[in-house]
């Protein structure tokens, strides 16, 4: 899938994420600032990996900015950040 | 007739719907924890509480959340945008493939606009390879259009499993003033009952939008329990309790419906037409008030069936 520009999703509150997406050169880049980094960044990593794969995005610069947010709710916003840095041209498969 | 046949009253178990909470479709704080609070069903809006630029984001959000949190024993229902707006189709599709119980349509006019609905459940139900039939509906009744058209939306389809009263929206419609004693609702709420009676579904009351009044909550609880309404639409979870109080019986309740059902049994034992107490013939629809009431103090679990419980 090709990205048209940043897509950004989420937001700063408590148990939410903020996820800014843009193509990039060198493979999924993930920087994370989390809350909960030294627990559960492996996990929050892992899902903004699968997910950004499971678009088959190659080369992609992901800024996390977490607040506590649930794997469902890190799935969730990194898909519309995707969906949005898309321009609006992919639709997700419901 | 015999008396196994005089005593079929046609109850079948109570599904509680005391409460239904409301909880922002795009507030995944709210989302992740709005089960642990007790009430019997939650409400994820993707309507009015979602801003337009946010639709596609908190759709994926509930979308997630449905998929990989266990909500039970709440019934999970989800308030979709209208199909005549850009986000209504892609909002069914969705909360039909994460296997939202049931999906309620906002301001429902006509049947006609369930027909829509459920045809679009339909599809997405075939195309997703899931049952057909397994996505239940709710109507909610905003204006006068609908309340006029009661009965039709709600034998409309068999999905649906309940009617609701918007009350705002229906009051700016018809151009009445909200007030506390709640007269301007009385014709809204009482036909909303009587057609979902009639239907043989549910009806749930509008929201009270004052958390901070306690007091004026439980009276306006008590007043459309006694209307026939089975439950309250909630907007934050510390209403849940005093309208849960309200809609449960008393022992005292429960002790004299237990002693009509003695006597019912009684009546079948002997193999009686009539049911007696204290030589009084004891009338039809007293005896399915007590029954029902009994099945709702089982599920309030305030009651045990002995019979059931050894």
């Amino acid at each position: 899938m090709k990205l048209k520009g940043t897509g950004i999703a989420g937001t700063l509150e408590s148990g939410d994420a903020m996820i800014e997406l843009s193509p990039g050169k060198n493979g999924i880049r993930i920087d994370l600032n989390s809350t909960v980094e030294s627990q559960f960044g492996k996990y929050i990593r892992k899902v903004v990996m699968d997910t950004c794969l499971e678009f088959d995005l190659q080369d992609v610069d992901v800024k996390v900015q977490d607040k506590g947010a649930l794997d469902c709710t890190i799935r969730a916003r990194v898909t519309a950040a995707i969906l949005r840095a898309a321009g609006g041209e992919v639709q997700y498969e419901f | 007739m015999n008396s196994s046949t005089q005593f079929q009253l046609g109850l079948s178990p109570i599904k509680l719907r005391r409460t239904m909470l409301f909880v922002p479709g795009n507030n995944p704080g709210m989302m992740s924890n709005a089960h642990v609070y007790g009430s019997d069903a939650l409400m994820f809006d993707l309507e009015d509480s979602v801003a337009t630029q946010q639709k596609d984001a908190a759709r994926l959000l509930v979308y997630n959340a449905l998929k990989t949190i266990d909500y039970s024993p709440c019934e999970v229902v989800v308030r979709v945008n209208p199909l005549d707006t850009p986000f209504g189709v892609q909002d069914v599709r969705a909360m039909v493939k994460c296997g939202a119980q049931v999906i309620r349509l906002p301001k429902t006019e006509t049947a006609l606009e369930i027909n829509d609905v459920e045809y679009e459940i339909e599809k997405a139900e075939k195309d997703f390879g899931i049952p057909v039939g397994r996505t239940k509906m709710m109507a909610a009744i905003e204006g006068a259009l609908g309340v006029v058209n009661a009965y039709s939306i709600a034998t409309a389809s068999k999905r649906l499993i309940a009617i609701a009263l918007g009350a705002e929206d229906y009051c700016a419609n018809i151009k009445a003033q909200r007030t506390e004693e709640g007269t301007e609702l009385f014709l809204a709420r009482a036909t909303i009952v009587v057609a979902a009676r009639a239907a043989g579904i549910d009806c749930i009351d509008t929201v009270y939008s004052d958390t901070n009044n306690e007091e004026q909550l439980i009276r306006e609880a008590t007043a459309i329990k006694k209307l026939g309404f089975d439950g309250k639409s909630i907007i934050n979870p510390r209403q849940i309790r005093p309208i849960h109080a309200v809609f449960t019986p008393t022992p005292m309740e429960i002790e004299k419906a237990l002693r009509i059902k003695t006597a019912l049994e009684e009546a079948i034992a002997n193999g009686s037409g009539v049911v007696s107490m204290k030589g009084k013939m004891v009338d039809r629809p007293v005896l399915l008030r007590a029954l029902r009431c009994l099945e709702l103090a089982k599920a309030s679990k305030v009651y045990f069936d002995e019979e059931e419980t050894k």
